[in-house]
């Protein structure tokens, strides 16, 4: 347990120092928000409308950005057969390196998210919801995205192939995602979405380690 | 058992004793089934004759997730006993499957202009449908991305074992949601509730589909096998 | 009208009817030559590969 605290630690050291990397997310999640005013046009009410589906739309496509990397850094130098053969389990390896990369990552999104929700207008009583629904979205589709990284190590044209392994899998966490926050928006009850939501991580928790694991192994082989 | 079929050369045979088999029990059944269902069977007393589509639309949808749910048992297989033919057996079944989920959701589009007025619904049904075409193709795209075949039929059974979790939501997503799409009206308990004039021709189609995966699925595991061998001569000339 | 007519209008849906049909079939025909034309390639390369070794085999024993 604490080796795994570790190697969170390292990669959370590594992304810091290399700040460029997961600035970029974010910095692509506001911009890609920011065209939908600009293609849509600028109607208050017709951006109030589409706000939620078009900021998690932009967070799906900037969590899956920086997936690539979660894995190629260290298949590439070696140090990931060393984790393999380190006492450590694998799957742990996996958990502590999604973490990592929720924080790098996903944080900055959450945080980033009410501001691009006033930008789009949208109706304050979302706020609140919206957090909540991409604090449980964004870690489960880090856990998705983790089986994609492993998967596409040592591949051809890995980053496209990435975005057509996981996208189709990132759907579910979209759709209930967006149904929470319009339902808060219309002032209906979220919790039953946002309880999905949860459902969806602990699925994710339970079983993308474990994925991610073996296909790290077999690339590994 | 697994190793009396794990033999290429055993197997080059058996097929080669069932294909002609399976080609004309296809074709048979296929010509029974398409005379049922364009002029043996009567025009449904709501949909009229757009009734006719789910002859060859809900055998399609049968097939896409058969052929997933085929894929995803031998992916397991390949995976765990590391089983060579379960491998190409799963790589054959990936196009068939993507043909059929085409077919479901091209039919079921053809049929809900008419009915629905909609070339295309956003309901459950149809998005994990679709999901599914999506997976299908992403296993094809990852099978072929790696230079060894080997880390490739891998990581694609990976794949297929995490995308199956997809199955039982097309399979019950008309149940645990309301939607648009009508539930299942042939698997149900307490018999299927439609008549028999139209029970039977939709299920000679899926049969009639089914040898047809099996079919095909023999002439692309032979291709495979094949090309295997090819492979290897090429690869042992290389290293003379 | 006639019941030919009628039977490809398909009580005012031909236009549905008849192309998922159609489709359905073009679609399986297309798979299949596909899949038949994937196995005939294979066996005409091997069959070549083979054609070669037994030259060379050929050869060998002439000089031999």
């Amino acid at each position: 347990m604490r080796r795994a605290f570790e190697i969170m630690r390292r990669d959370l050291r590594l992304a810091l120092r290399q700040g460029v990397d997961s600035l970029m997310a974010v910095v692509f999640f506001v911009l890609a928000v920011v065209l939908f005013p600009l293609g849509v046009g600028p109607e208050a009410n017709i951006l109030a409308r589409i706000a939620a589906g078009v900021i998690w739309v932009a967070a799906l496509l900037a969590s899956m950005l920086s997936l690539e990397r979660l894995f190629q850094t260290d298949y590439d130098d070696g140090s990931l057969e060393l984790l393999a053969l380190s006492p450590v389990a694998l799957e742990l390896v996996v958990l502590a390196k999604v973490v990592a990369h929720w924080l790098t990552t996903g944080v900055p999104l959450i945080v980033a998210a009410p501001v691009l929700a006033v930008l789009l207008d949208m109706d304050a009583q979302g706020f609140v919801v919206l957090i909540v629904a991409l604090g449980l979205g964004t870690p489960t589709m880090s856990l998705i995205g983790s089986v994609g990284a492993a998967l596409i190590l040592g591949a051809r044209r890995g980053g496209v192939l990435l975005s057509l392994l996981v996208l189709p899998l990132f759907i579910p966490v979209l759709i209930f995602g967006v149904a929470a926050v319009d339902a808060a928006i219309g002032g209906f009850a979220a919790r039953p979405h946002l309880m999905i939501l949860s459902g969806l991580l602990i699925g994710a928790v339970a079983l993308c380690p474990w994925a991610s694991a073996a296909s790290l192994r077999q690339s590994l082989e | 058992m697994l190793h009396r079929f794990a033999n290429p050369t055993r197997f080059l045979r058996l097929s080669a004793a069932l294909l002609p088999w399976t080609a004309g029990l296809t074709l048979i059944l296929l010509i029974a089934g398409l005379f049922l269902a364009l002029f043996g069977s009567p025009a449904d007393y709501q949909q009229g004759e757009t009734v006719r589509i789910m002859y060859v639309h809900v055998p399609a949808a049968w097939m896409a997730l058969f052929c997933y749910s085929c894929m995803a048992g031998a992916s397991a297989v390949g995976l765990i006993w590391k089983h060579p033919l379960a491998d190409m057996a799963a790589k054959a079944t990936a196009p068939i499957g993507t043909c059929f989920t085409f077919l479901a959701l091209v039919t079921g589009s053809l049929w809900g202009k008419p009915m629905w007025g909609a070339w295309w619904v956003w309901d459950a049904r149809l998005t994990s449908v679709l999901i599914l075409f999506f997976l299908y193709l992403g296993y094809m795209a990852l099978h072929n991305a790696f230079d060894d075949p080997t880390r490739g039929a891998r990581s694609a059974a990976i794949l297929a074992l995490v995308g199956f979790v997809n199955v039982p939501i097309i399979k019950f997503s008309v149940d645990w949601w309301n939607t648009l799409h009508q539930p299942s009206s042939v698997v149900k308990a307490g018999g299927p509730a439609i008549h028999p004039s139209m029970l039977t021709p939709l299920l000679l189609m899926g049969l009639a589909f089914t040898t047809y995966y099996l079919w095909v699925l023999l002439l692309r595991l032979r291709a495979e096998i094949v090309a295997g061998k090819v492979r290897a001569v090429r690869l042992r000339r290389a290293h003379g | 009208m006639d019941p030919i007519t009628s039977f490809f209008h398909m009580g005012g849906y031909g236009a549905y009817v008849w192309p998922s049909f159609v489709i359905t079939l073009v679609v399986l025909g297309a798979l299949f030559a596909n899949s038949l034309s994937f196995l005939r390639a294979g066996e005409t390369a091997l069959k070549e590969l083979q054609d070669e070794d037994v030259a060379t085999e050929d050869e060998a024993s002439d000089e031999a």
